[in-house]
């Protein structure tokens, strides 16, 4: 299980490395600097920008400063807000995305499992059907459609919600973002346990199991559930990127102040550090979580350890 | 009052009957015998006995055991009922126990949920139980996941669990199919030895193994019951067509075949041929050492061995589908080289190979008119499209088939006819040597009968050679002039079929012999002949690799590998083949 | 069996057909176009008048035409960007499938690298340093998207290879070439062709959503997430500017989803019969 987990490591530090350079050649790529738009600049202020941002050096000197900062936590300086470091910024706005996160991938795993596996039990009948038919609308409908109807319903029509972030300070506030961005997961979540649970109670051991006369629900709980829970402990990475993408979204409607909407800000403003920064912070948290889904993976799957 | 009384008992899916108005009863401590060929709804029974079939399955009829009704009882009255009153053990214990529970966890839960021992006294009980059905390191394996034993030892394990709560039925669901034939040997013997006064329901499409076990027999025909007795009166007196059709379709290993001799010229030569694979890293996997072979026109030589023993990986190397490692072959003069794609055109349409699955050896999306002509276009490319129907036709024609089937997919074929359908696509090239790899394993024996009286008459018209690689003895026995045996890639002995199975020469020849269980009721079952089972090919033995196994050990067998000596006409492999009588 | 015997791929096929046909023949057949501005005619509710039935935006402009507009768009990059990861995924799943072996190992190892990438935000980033390009947003889409196509046909290939009539087919003789053509390519297009009706709703979620944060489609061109974007800023007073785009995208990609569906269950029985 060691060396399992070791090799796993080992395993995630390329691809890690490979998000980093492809994210940073990306940007210095792009045709013009950064600062191209403040024209009005005279020459040697802008060449004292470039120098104070290292722009004058040659990039592979470049790209070593970016991971050498890296490695102590040093993203760099915005180009925007001069007063303040990325990862300062990142700090600041990431505590509140991950709240948001973390609390949507809960509701998304205890919903769509328990959903899934209660479809599953009854497959045929007209539960299963309405389980299965909400989910299909559920993938079916993206974030950014959710979101705002359910504002428009919950929040302007009956306003039993509060619409906006600022607009109130409860918890309340946090009931409809996290509803919206856990309602995919909980939706793809329901239908991987539904098509998993079925597959894993059709097998031989669970026949078995049931011989022996251990009841549904030991059957269930002893027998199939950790293996039918093995396709939805895969699906948590894609989950995972998924639910940070939707935080992009639903933060910008919500007006909340996390870091997918400063991603947004960052974007559309231009400032290449900033996004750099973000990419790469998400690139490292997608790959790290990937790595304890793999690891939790080899905790359950026996088999695969020894592989 | 009968412990088991089934009456009326009809299985249908909508329209289909797969069980028809079955009616039998079973008494305690005795054994029964339930045997059919594939389809005939004697696994659908079993099933049926402890209310597992699927939803969609409409029961009806009666079930009474010990006085309660199991046909339409719920769930918790049904949950009473299984592992306690009635145990199961099914064929696959790769499949039938839980990858991701440790054994001991498996077995526990069986007592905890039945209340049959509290606290300590559970674990202590599960220990017992492994011991009893015979894994040396009970203790210690109590905490391993089913994938760290062998084959053999998943299936006491599940045997185990069919008696852990100590039931008055035990049912058996083809329990042995999926065993090398000296496994299965053992745990037949270990089943009659344990199961003390609990009485015994054996499924299985094998007469061998219920002249053997069973004292009364029920046969069934498409989920009729077509006859019904004492296992003696009904071997030796059938009462119906169906049982007399099977027990004259049963191999019998004790029969010698009359075989007209083969005369023909030497026609293909193999010599020391190894075949080795890369496991998992950089590991080399020795399927194959150095064995070697001849074959003449109108010759049938079987390559038997029980699984890991190399035999198909030996003659895909001859066929050039996997790489050889060193040695060989020479086919009409010229040798073979290479992989297949890089030989000539001659030798490929000359060697032909019938695999084990008709269904995974037929494309699905080609009919049956394209699979055979396929060929026919590499070879014979010249060929009008009105006489390479003609040869198509008459391919089929050779092996029982109409034109009816020119226009039917794969999926609309029975086994035994997809089987004959890969067999004319071999056959319509005219070759010269066919090898046929575990070509009859899959199939019913009526149909297996039928395939092999065909694969004769193709010898006898053509002068085919055939190559039967097969793990059955008793089928080799009936179709082959002469017999290879092979052991962990190794050729333990070659000798002509006569005295191979009248006076064989290497003790695990004799073993392999003794394990297959005869269909005649009147002789008692040999003791299984082996213990153990074939140890890895990533760790084999020292010395002999059969030494752990073999009851004629000698300090040389341990630490010498033997040399292949001819002894009186027959090749052997063992240092003491001419010390020892292994006569039958 | 027909395709038609399905009841999801009957009617979700049905569905996206006419959504199909109204995008193309709409703006053809209504008075109104996209571009003109109206500012006497400011965010109208749906009315029958000059055949204005989904009313108009904040600019006076006509939303049916604007919304068959975005639909065309949306549904053309879809299926564009469906066909570059088809042909990408396809090619280099039956490669790595086919070939096997260590050439097979490596194809896979990068295939799990790009797996593990944010990718999304790679094409954010890439819109941000490119500008609003409307063939990087095909390709983004694209590359996003053949990682399971390839996947999937790697495995399926992978295991038709192992199937016996392969060797069967090797034995006699049969040219490489023609094995895969007639044993493999036959036996993987069920599988790509429902794989393919997956990939499409997934592309134009894609696309939607960087319309939707105004880094896709420009204006005046647009797309079904940008007419959700517009619609999200007037939902207060013009709820139909939301509801209508909005609505139709939902019911696009619930289409997709089931006729995918209905295709996975028409050749899982033609499998296994």
């Amino acid at each position: 299980m060691l060396r399992y987990t070791l090799l796993r490591v080992l395993g995630a530090i390329p691809t890690l490395l490979l998000v980093i350079v492809l994210a940073f050649l990306m940007v210095h790529a792009a045709p013009g600097g950064p600062f191209d738009d403040e024209r009005v600049l005279p020459a040697d202020v802008e060449a004292n920008i470039a120098r104070a941002y290292h722009l004058d050096e040659s990039l592979p000197k470049q790209l070593l400063r970016y991971l050498g900062g890296l490695v102590q936590g040093d993203l760099g300086p915005s180009y925007r807000y001069r007063d303040y470091t990325v990862s300062e910024l990142i700090g600041a706005a990431f505590p509140l995305s991950l709240k948001l996160g973390a609390m949507a991938m809960a509701l998304a795993i205890v919903v769509g499992v328990s959903a899934g596996t209660v479809a599953a039990l009854q497959q045929g009948t007209y539960l299963d059907r309405t389980v299965m038919a909400f989910s299909m609308t559920g993938i079916s409908i993206p974030v950014f459609v959710v979101a705002p109807v359910l504002v428009l319903f919950f929040a302007v029509k009956l306003q039993w919600l509060p619409a906006g972030w600022s607009s109130s300070t409860g918890a309340s506030r946090m009931v409809l973002p996290v509803i919206t961005l856990a309602l995919p997961q909980i939706a793809y979540i329901a239908r991987l346990t539904r098509a998993s649970m079925i597959d894993v109670l059709g097998r031989d051991f669970v026949r078995t199991a049931r011989a022996q006369g251990l009841g549904t629900l030991t059957v269930v709980r002893l027998h199939a559930l950790k293996p039918a829970m093995l396709p939805v402990l895969s699906y948590m990475g894609p989950a995972i990127a998924a639910i940070l993408t939707g935080s992009v979204v639903v933060e910008e409607i919500f007006g909340i102040p996390g870091l997918g909407q400063f991603f947004i800000r960052a974007a559309l403003n231009r400032d290449y550090t900033l996004v750099l920064g973000i990419v790469v912070f998400y690139a490292a948290l997608i790959v790290l979580l990937n790595l304890i889904v793999d690891v939790l993976y080899g905790a359950i799957d026996p088999r695969v350890r020894y592989r | 009052m009968s412990l088991l009384n089934v009456k009326d008992l009809s299985i249908r899916y909508q329209q289909t009957a797969v069980v028809d108005a079955l009616s039998f009863s079973i008494d305690r401590g005795e054994s029964v015998g339930l045997v059919g060929e594939s389809g005939s709804g004697k696994s659908q029974t079993a099933l049926a006995l402890l209310g597992l079939l699927p939803r969609q399955a409409s029961v009806s009829g009666s079930i009474r055991f010990d006085g309660t009704e199991l046909v339409a009882a719920s769930e918790e009255a049904l949950d009473r009922v299984r592992a306690r009153r009635i145990g199961i053990v099914f064929q696959d214990p790769m499949q039938a126990l839980n990858p991701y529970l440790r054994i001991g966890r498996q077995l526990r839960e069986i007592l905890v949920r039945h209340k049959l021992a509290r606290g300590a006294e559970i674990d202590e009980r599960v220990i017992e139980m492994l011991v009893r059905v015979g894994l040396s390191d009970a203790r210690r394996q109590f905490h391993a996941y089913p994938h760290q034993l062998s084959g053999g030892m998943r299936q006491r394990v599940m045997l185990a669990s069919a008696l852990i709560a100590e039931p008055d039925l035990l049912i058996g669901d083809e329990p042995t199919t999926a065993l090398d034939v000296t496994v299965q040997a053992q745990i037949l013997e270990l089943l009659e030895e344990i199961r003390d006064n609990t009485a015994l329901l054996l499924i299985t499409h094998d007469l061998g193994v219920v002249a053997g076990h069973c004292e009364r027999m029920l046969v069934l025909e498409k989920g009729r019951l077509v006859d019904v007795g004492a296992t003696t009166s009904l071997f030796a007196s059938p009462g119906h067509a169906h049982t007399r059709l099977l027990l004259d379709a049963a191999p019998r290993i004790d029969r010698a075949s009359a075989l007209p001799q083969a005369t023909g010229a030497s026609i293909l030569g193999i010599e020391a041929v190894s075949v080795s694979y890369k496991a998992f890293g950089n590991e080399q996997l020795r399927a194959v050492h150095d064995v070697s072979l001849s074959l003449r026109s109108g010759e049938t030589v079987a390559v038997v061995g029980e699984s890991g023993s190399g035999k198909s990986s030996f003659v895909r190397a001859v066929l050039g589908l996997v790489p050889m490692l060193s040695g060989r072959a020479v086919y009409a003069g010229a040798p073979l080289e290479g992989p297949v794609e890089r030989r000539v055109k001659a030798q490929r349409r000359d060697l032909q190979l019938i695999f084990q699955d008709p269904v995974s050896a037929l494309n699905p999306q080609m009919r049956v008119q394209s699979i055979v002509a396929e060929s026919l276009l590499v070879h014979e490319p010249g060929l009008s499209s009105q006489a390479r129907l003609e040869k198509v036709v008459e391919a089929l024609g050779q092996v029982g088939l109409g034109d009816e089937y020119l226009g039917r997919y794969p999926h609309e074929l029975s086994g035994g006819q997809a089987q004959r359908v890969a067999i004319a696509r071999a056959l319509v090239l005219g070759p010269k040597v066919l090898i046929c790899d575990e070509a009859v394993a899959a199939l019913d024996g009526s149909v297996r009968k039928q395939v092999l009286a065909l694969l004769r008459k193709a010898q006898e018209d053509t002068g085919l050679a055939i190559i039967f690689i097969s793990h059955d003895l008793a089928v080799v026995r009936a179709i082959s002039h002469r017999v290879a045996v092979l052991y962990m890639g190794r050729l333990v002995e070659l000798s002509d079929n006569a005295p191979l199975f009248s006076r064989p020469r290497h003790p695990y020849t004799r073993a392999l012999i003794d394990a297959v269980p005869v269909p005649n009721p009147v002789v008692a079952p040999k003791k299984a002949p082996l213990r153990g089972e074939v140890p890895s090919l990533l760790d084999p033995p020292s010395g002999c690799v059969f030494h752990p196994r073999c009851s004629y050990v000698k300090e040389i067998c341990k630490s010498m590998l033997p040399a292949t000596r001819d002894l009186q006409g027959a090749r052997v492999a063992c240092h003491c083949a001419d010390e020892i009588d292994l006569s039958l | 069996m027909s395709l038609l015997d399905n009841r999801s791929i009957r009617v979700s096929g049905g569905i996206l057909l006419t959504i199909a046909v109204c995008a193309l023949a709409g703006p053809w057949i209504s008075p109104q176009d996209y571009l003109t501005m109206d500012f006497d005619r400011q965010l109208m509710s749906p009315t029958m008048t000059g055949g204005q039935i989904f009313g108009t935006d904040d600019l006076g402009r006509d939303l049916f035409v604007r919304t068959m507009l975005g639909i065309r768009v949306t549904l053309l990059v879809a299926v564009v960007a469906s066909a570059v990861s088809l042909v990408i995924g396809v090619a280099y799943g039956a490669i790595a499938g086919f070939v096997g072996g260590r050439v097979d190992a490596a194809m896979m190892r990068f295939v799990d690298t790009l797996y593990a990438l944010p990718f999304i935000f790679f094409v954010i980033l890439l819109m941000v340093v490119f500008e609003r390009n409307f063939l990087l947003i095909f390709v983004a889409i694209g590359a996003v998207n053949w990682l399971d196509m390839a996947r999937i046909v790697r495995g399926q290939t992978l295991s038709l290879r192992e199937r016996e009539f392969v060797d069967a087919a090797r034995l006699t003789g049969v040219s490489t070439a023609r094995i895969l053509l007639r044993h493999i390519a036959p036996n993987l297009i069920g599988i790509v062709v429902v794989y393919v009706t997956l990939t499409i709703p997934q592309a134009i979620l894609v696309e939607s959503f960087l319309s939707f944060l105004g880094l896709g489609i420009q204006e005046p061109q647009t797309s079904l997430g940008a007419l959700v974007d517009a619609g999200v800023n007037q939902m207060e007073g013009a709820s139909w500017s939301l509801l209508i785009p909005a609505s139709l995208l939902a019911l696009i990609l619930l289409c997709f989803n089931f006729l995918g569906d209905g295709l996975r269950d028409f050749f899982d029985v033609r499998h296994t019969n």
